[in-house]
């Protein structure tokens, strides 16, 4: 696998909330998405950059172009040194949220993406990273 | 019959903005004493958990306030995506076009 255009977004506050989603939207019709999957990737994007700030406090997004074999793919790395996640089992369960949204993000996130991995250490922060492919 | 009263989303909205037209819509619902609300979404490219929460609520506040609301103009892949998220916004009346949406406002008033 190869990964050709790379890029950093921060992930602070709400309107960097839209940026996220903006920039990510150009690189999904860039790596050829179809409408569909680049709604979906963009959506997956909102959520996460939502739960980086409400969260973990701020954090980065990585934005990464794939290329595997024939298939291209977009990766999308969602970093904080939040207070990270006690019980990821329950955090991705639909319904469950500490805060005060629908808890939908993480376990909605999930299925709107190709791969989804979620590493969190209680006191270190949380790593989300999601990937998109085109077939 | 009262007048309805027509938004239209144009922007990509940040959070607070979507809690500001959910406030300024309840307000002119009781300043106009509006008994139908269209929303527009048809310039939306997403619907997330935020912004599917938001027209939620403004649904909910508006039938409390004796008005109806419906939400026109979604696209198929903003559908496709919000019921993959497991969001299929319950207690929120929708249609196709604005057309469709003032019929289906005349209609219930007709009948309320």
């Amino acid at each position: 696998m190869v990964v050709g255009k790379a890029s950093e977004i921060r992930v602070a506050s709400q309107d960097d909330v839209v940026v996220v989603r903006q920039a990510v939207r150009a690189r999904a019709v860039e790596i050829g998405l179809n409408l569909v999957d680049q709604t979906k990737i963009v959506t997956a994007a909102s959520e996460l950059a939502r739960n980086t700030v409400v969260y973990g406090g701020g954090g980065t997004v990585l934005l990464e172009s794939l290329l595997d074999g024939g298939r291209r793919g977009l990766r999308l790395t969602f970093e904080d040194r939040g207070p990270g996640i006690t019980d990821i089992e329950k955090a991705m369960q639909d319904g469950y949220t500490t805060g005060v949204g629908l808890g939908l993000g993480l376990g909605g996130a999930r299925r709107l993406v190709s791969e989804f991995h979620i590493t969190s250490r209680p006191g270190e922060g949380t790593q989300v990273r999601v990937t998109k492919w085109n077939g | 019959m009262g007048d309805f009263l027509l938004v239209t989303i144009q922007v990509d909205m940040h959070d607070r903005l979507a809690i500001t037209l959910q406030e300024d819509l309840t307000e002119r619902i009781v300043n106009d004493r509006t008994r139908g609300v269209l929303i527009d979404i048809s310039a939306l490219d997403i619907v997330d958990s935020f912004i599917g929460r938001t027209l939620g609520n403004i649904a909910s506040m508006s039938r409390i306030l004796d008005a109806e609301t419906v939400v026109v103009g979604m696209q198929p892949s903003v559908a496709i995506t919000l019921v993959e998220l497991g969001l299929s916004l319950p207690g929120i009346r929708t249609a196709l076009n604005v057309d469709r949406g003032m019929d289906l406002l005349r209609e219930s008033l007709e009948r309320g």
